[in-house]
């Protein structure tokens, strides 16, 4: 059971700025993500949400600003293993690629440095339990390119929680899945944030299939529009202008 | 078949030296495959080429000078891909254009290379001597450890590479590894297929086993078995018709990349 501190800072953010081939992306971002938060990082396309995580993660190095993993700069950082991370587009992986459901997983928990050496059957213990968790147990010995997208996000959720990290972070997890199959996934989400107050870093174009498990909001345009408590955000005059300026940040299924 | 020559020093030593270069492409090759880095092992053949011509005409033993040289080339190619930002496999047809022109000018300078040459671009491995059987073994079980001790890092590499970074694997390491490994399979096969065929065996055998593997254990086994069979396979055609070993090895994979292509469907 992780010590609960709901002041523990996990990921600061510092005036950072970043900049393609000369083409402002961000502009002096300061945000920071506290343990148990569950937050949602919302904005048109182009506003830099993607960057912004790709930079949280150590993918993409700041012009200018710095990041803070767990009170350490990032890059003295050595505790990997303590971050999850699926990027945008995860399941296009290469569809020819043989490799089965528990392998995914196992490839990640044994690459990953961890204090405690674990061995095989511990492996196999955490394979199966991280596969629970997901409701994907039966599927284990199955290849990955015949699940269906969903249940291939499922996994990689699952190859994250098998090495127990703090915090998650997604980017747009769910683009080209099914409605139904959208909501059972950020349900899953809520239930991790809730009952194992695990840390969520959700980026997300479509704030109204999320906003009923997230507890905070930043609002990205380049620069940070809104950053704080969702029950604030919805009463903010940045969500109705975002309500009605066709930003589609909103789902309309609602 | 006459016993006799079953169980002559020669085609034993062609077996052994054989199963060990089988074994490295077999389980090199499925990552080079999905990692779209086939062409990564036709370049480097062309770089041991220089090394080969090099210690031809120094009249030392080509087949070190190709491991250094090969190896050499081998992160050279890697570090253009990075730095240079070249597109796909450019960096590769720089390298292997360079080796190739560096072979031409030092055969041009000693003219006699002659079957020497011959039996490197071609392979001769009923014509191998047992000091090479033993540097084929060597470099055998150094690739075969390399990947087996690396597997997990290399599987989560090869499958996700950006989750991979996160996870805070050094891949840059890992680059060079399968990088150098390659290296060392392409002179290792140098002596067996040739340098002209040696691509074949390190992307056939592995391009047949993705035809039918349903995970990464079996796509690995079924790899190792296909080069397995078709080098061995090779060789006893070779011995028993008197046909070109090369040829017959190459010949062999592709019948199996046929078969199993069609079982697949």
């Amino acid at each position: 059971m992780i010590m609960e501190d709901k002041t523990e800072e996990i990921i600061r953010v510092e005036g950072v700025s970043f900049a393609y081939d000369g083409v402002p992306a961000l502009v002096d971002i300061n945000l920071s993500v506290h343990r148990g938060d569950f937050l949602a990082i919302i904005g048109p396309n182009g506003s830099g949400k993607t960057t912004l995580l790709k930079i949280m993660v150590g993918l993409l190095k700041p012009k200018q600003g710095r990041v803070w993993l767990f009170g350490q700069p990032l890059e003295a950082f050595k505790h990997w293993h303590k971050i999850g991370y699926i990027q945008q587009k995860a399941t296009n992986f290469d569809p020819i690629f043989p490799i089965s459901v528990a392998e995914v997983i196992a490839a990640s928990l044994n690459s990953v440095s961890r204090p405690v050496k674990t061995g095989r059957r511990q492996v196999k213990n955490k394979i199966m339990g991280a596969l629970q968790t997901v409701g994907l147990e039966t599927e284990a010995g199955k290849p990955m390119n015949s699940l269906s997208g969903g249940q291939q996000q499922r996994v990689l959720i699952a190859r994250a929680l098998a090495t127990e990290p703090e915090i998650l972070l997604l980017d747009e997890p769910t683009t080209g899945i099914d409605y139904p199959s959208q909501e059972n996934f950020y349900d899953l989400l809520g239930k991790l944030n809730k009952q194992e107050r695990l840390t969520i870093v959700l980026v997300t174009h479509d704030y109204g299939i999320v906003n009923r498990h997230v507890n905070r909001v930043a609002c990205l345009n380049q620069k940070l529009v809104y950053h704080g408590e969702h029950s604030e955000f919805c009463q903010s005059d940045r969500f109705r202008e975002l309500l009605h300026g066709g930003h589609h940040l909103i789902s309309h299924r609602h | 078949m006459n016993g006799d020559l079953i169980f002559s020093g020669l085609f034993l030593r062609a077996l052994l030296a054989g199963g060990g270069l089988a074994l490295a492409c077999g389980l090199l090759g499925v990552f080079l495959v999905l990692r779209r880095d086939a062409m990564i092992s036709h370049g480097l053949s062309h770089v041991a080429f220089a090394g080969v011509a090099l210690g031809l005409a120094l009249n030392l033993m080509p087949v070190i000078f190709s491991i250094v040289v090969c190896l050499v080339g081998s992160l050279l190619i890697l570090k253009l891909k990075q730095a240079a930002r070249l597109p796909g496999d450019t960096a590769i047809a720089l390298l292997s254009s360079g080796g190739l022109a560096l072979a031409v000018f030092l055969m041009s300078i000693k003219k006699d290379f002659g079957a020497e040459l011959m039996a490197y671009l071609f392979g001769d491995i009923l014509a191998i001597a047992p000091s090479e059987v033993y540097l084929a073994l060597g470099l055998a079980v150094v690739v075969t450890a390399g990947i087996l001790l690396n597997l997990s890092r290399l599987v989560f590499m090869t499958f996700d590479r950006e989750a991979a970074l996160v996870s805070g694997l050094g891949l840059g390491r890992l680059d060079r590894l399968l990088v150098m490994m390659t290296a060392m399979t392409i002179v290792l096969g140098l002596r067996i297929v040739g340098l002209l065929l040696v691509t074949g065996l390190t992307v056939i055998p592995a391009a047949s086993a993705l035809q039918l593997a349903r995970n990464f254990k079996q796509a690995l086994l079924v790899s190792s078995l296909f080069s397995l069979l078709s080098i061995l396979g090779g060789i006893v055609l070779a011995y028993v018709f008197n046909l070109p070993a090369s040829a017959a090895i190459i010949f062999l994979a592709l019948l199996i990349f046929i078969l199993s292509h069609l079982l697949k469907r």
